[in-house]
């Protein structure tokens, strides 16, 4: 158990280190000098040398490559050339509307997928289970921003059922920011859902065939019992997994959903970044979303021994 | 595909698929749309940028079939060049994913030495989220059309990669590649014609979703407009300035989000049908 744990950290930072290489290659792939990209086209080529002197970019690319490694392994992350503060602290002041997005529309995916999933698998080749899946395949076909738009529109704009964009303002209090979050949070709950039935469905199909559910029901059991306690509980591995795996989907979803709802998150602040070439903000971003990626799927791992006994490490 | 053993099982996944409605449906939509893309100035008498400014905002009738843009742009004729477009986007990924998946993914699975190596090169580029990955390539590359092609093929390259590698790790152990290899055949030889000709089904099944997933990806960053440069019209692009005018003209953005619906799903609903064909065993429970 304990070698497994050690094995899996060694694996993982393995998996960090290459991110972070990727990530290196991709902020140098751009053509022309950085500094004056970044600058923009007003910028003195004396501005542009001081910045390259900053950013160490008149360095050897392996003394950069090493030094970056460093910077970052000491949790450094550089500084925002827009805001001009530290990434980490411009990242933790827009943490707020996407970890709270993601984890609604998580939840709103979750409870809206897993009992259909469940009574689809059930009612295999019924009407129901038909139409619920060709609903989820509609669901994952709809481009997440596009059905953000048509939900503000008719149900925020038009009726005034939800706030229509933003984050309530700087004096919000935590519960009225959360009120611009609900719908955002539906719409991004609906496009992940697809996924999550997909896989309940396939899930639950795979466990009422198995022998121990014959067994249960041989026994008399009810058969409520039989799905709920015997079914469900074995069903739900995979779908533990396919949860992890969503959070990239989800973050993505945010990306775009954010930009929609017009909320301070994650995702505006890539975007912005990327208009305004802050490579320190798009590469811290990239870094710790990715870490965060790889550390969610070791504990979805870990998450397995307590859901099942047979899983032993 | 010429040689004879594979005709029958290829004959029956051709019945197969055609006998799924569904299936049928799909192709015929992307035949609609494929069509619509390549007889675009057979079809429509306007230019994609020609402007008629008495003519903005216009109502969707019978000279402007979906009505004109805040330019008075035809949107029926934006939308079919802008489905060149996408459909070149979604295709183009595909395929130069696909080719770039299948070299990792062999070297991965064929050469024990090279499988840890690719296959934490893998997990890394899982664990980005394909959008905000997408953004920055295009960030640093910059946002023409073949820039989009090439950073969306970067980003789902894994995707196949992981197919491939999965295929190869199980065919190399059977008799026939142990045979061919103590006959002293070529290695290149073994990896296309005795291993990779035999995963081109499950290549295809995901290439179509990569189809599906890229033209999604793509209208996202023209939405966000870190894509492809705004004058060229795209489906993304088209929702993105029609935001704008949704309160007096939702046709502008009505149209764009039902082409971009119906090609994903028509894509969908093909690798759906593929994959359950290929499988038997699935095909047997639906």
């Amino acid at each position: 158990m304990l070698t497994y744990i050690a094995k899996r950290f060694v694996g993982m930072a393995v998996v960090m280190f290459i991110v972070l290489t990727v990530v290196f290659v991709i902020v140098r792939l751009a053509p022309g000098d950085p500094a004056a990209l970044m600058l923009g086209p007003e910028a003195t080529p004396e501005d542009a040398m001081a910045l390259r002197e900053r950013l160490g970019l008149n360095r050897p690319i392996f003394v950069q490559y090493a030094s970056f490694l460093g910077q970052i392994a000491s949790g450094d992350l550089g500084s925002s050339l827009f805001f001009n503060r530290p990434v980490l602290d411009v990242l933790a002041g827009r943490a707020e509307p996407t970890v709270f997005l993601s984890l609604f529309s998580l939840i709103i995916a979750i409870v809206i997928a897993l009992p259909i999933g469940l009574v689809s698998a059930y009612t295999r080749g019924s009407l129901f289970d038909q139409a619920s899946v060709s609903t989820a395949m509609l669901a994952a076909s709809v481009p997440s921003f596009w059905t953000g738009l048509l939900f503000q529109q008719y149900l925020a704009t038009k009726t005034g059922w939800f706030p229509v964009a933003g984050y309530g303002g700087p004096d919000a209090d935590f519960f009225d920011r959360m009120r611009h979050l609900i719908l955002p949070s539906i719409v991004l709950g609906i496009v992940n859902s697809a996924l999550i039935l997909r896989f309940s469905r396939a899930a639950m199909l795979d466990v009422l065939s198995d022998d121990f559910v014959r067994t249960a029901r041989a026994k008399g059991m009810s058969e409520w019992r039989v799905v709920l306690r015997h079914a469900l509980k074995n069903a739900l591995i995979p779908i533990v997994t396919v949860v992890g795996l969503t959070f990239a989907l989800l973050i993505s979803g945010a990306v775009v959903t954010e930009r929609v709802f017009n909320l301070p998150g994650i995702g505006s602040l890539v975007v912005g970044a990327v208009l305004r070439r802050d490579y320190p903000v798009i590469q811290g971003t990239l870094i710790v979303v990715a870490g965060l990626y790889v550390l969610i799927n070791f504990l979805v791992d870990m998450l397995y021994l307590a859901i099942d006994p047979r899983v032993k490490y | 595909m010429a040689d004879t053993t594979s005709m029958p099982m290829e004959a029956s996944l051709a019945k197969v698929l055609v006998q799924r409605r569904a299936v049928i449906l799909g192709l015929v939509i992307l035949a609609v749309f494929g069509a619509a893309a390549i007889l675009a100035p057979v079809i429509t008498p306007f230019e994609p940028a020609a402007m008629s400014v008495r003519n903005r905002l216009t109502a969707p009738n019978a000279t402007w079939w979906l009505g004109t843009d805040e330019f008075g742009r035809d949107i029926f004729t934006r939308l079919i060049y802008a489905g060149r477009v996408s459909l070149l986007v979604g295709g183009g990924v595909a395929i130069i994913s696909s080719l770039i998946g299948i070299a990792l993914g062999l070297a991965g699975g064929f050469f024990r030495r090279l499988d840890g190596p690719v296959s934490r090169v893998i997990d890394a580029m899982m664990a980005f989220p394909d959008i905000l990955l997408a953004i920055s390539l295009v960030a640093a590359l910059g946002g023409s059309l073949i820039n989009v092609v090439l950073a969306l093929s970067i980003v789902y390259a894994p995707r196949i990669a992981r197919v491939v590698r999965a295929s190869t790790l199980v065919i190399r152990e059977l008799a026939y590649v142990e045979a061919a290899r103590a006959l002293g055949v070529a290695t290149w030889r073994i990896l296309v014609h005795h291993l990779l000709r035999n995963m081109v089904s499950p290549i295809i099944v995901q290439a179509t979703f990569i189809f599906a997933y890229a033209m999604l990806a793509e209208a996202g960053l023209s939405f966000l407009g870190v894509g492809i440069d705004p004058e060229t019209p795209t489906w993304g692009t088209m929702i993105n300035t029609g935001r704008q005018y949704i309160d007096t003209a939702g046709w502008m953005i009505l149209f764009p989000g039902i082409s971009i619906t119906l090609c994903v799903l028509a894509l969908q609903l093909v690798g759906d049908g593929l994959r359950d064909a290929l499988d038997p065993r699935i095909s047997k429970e639906l």
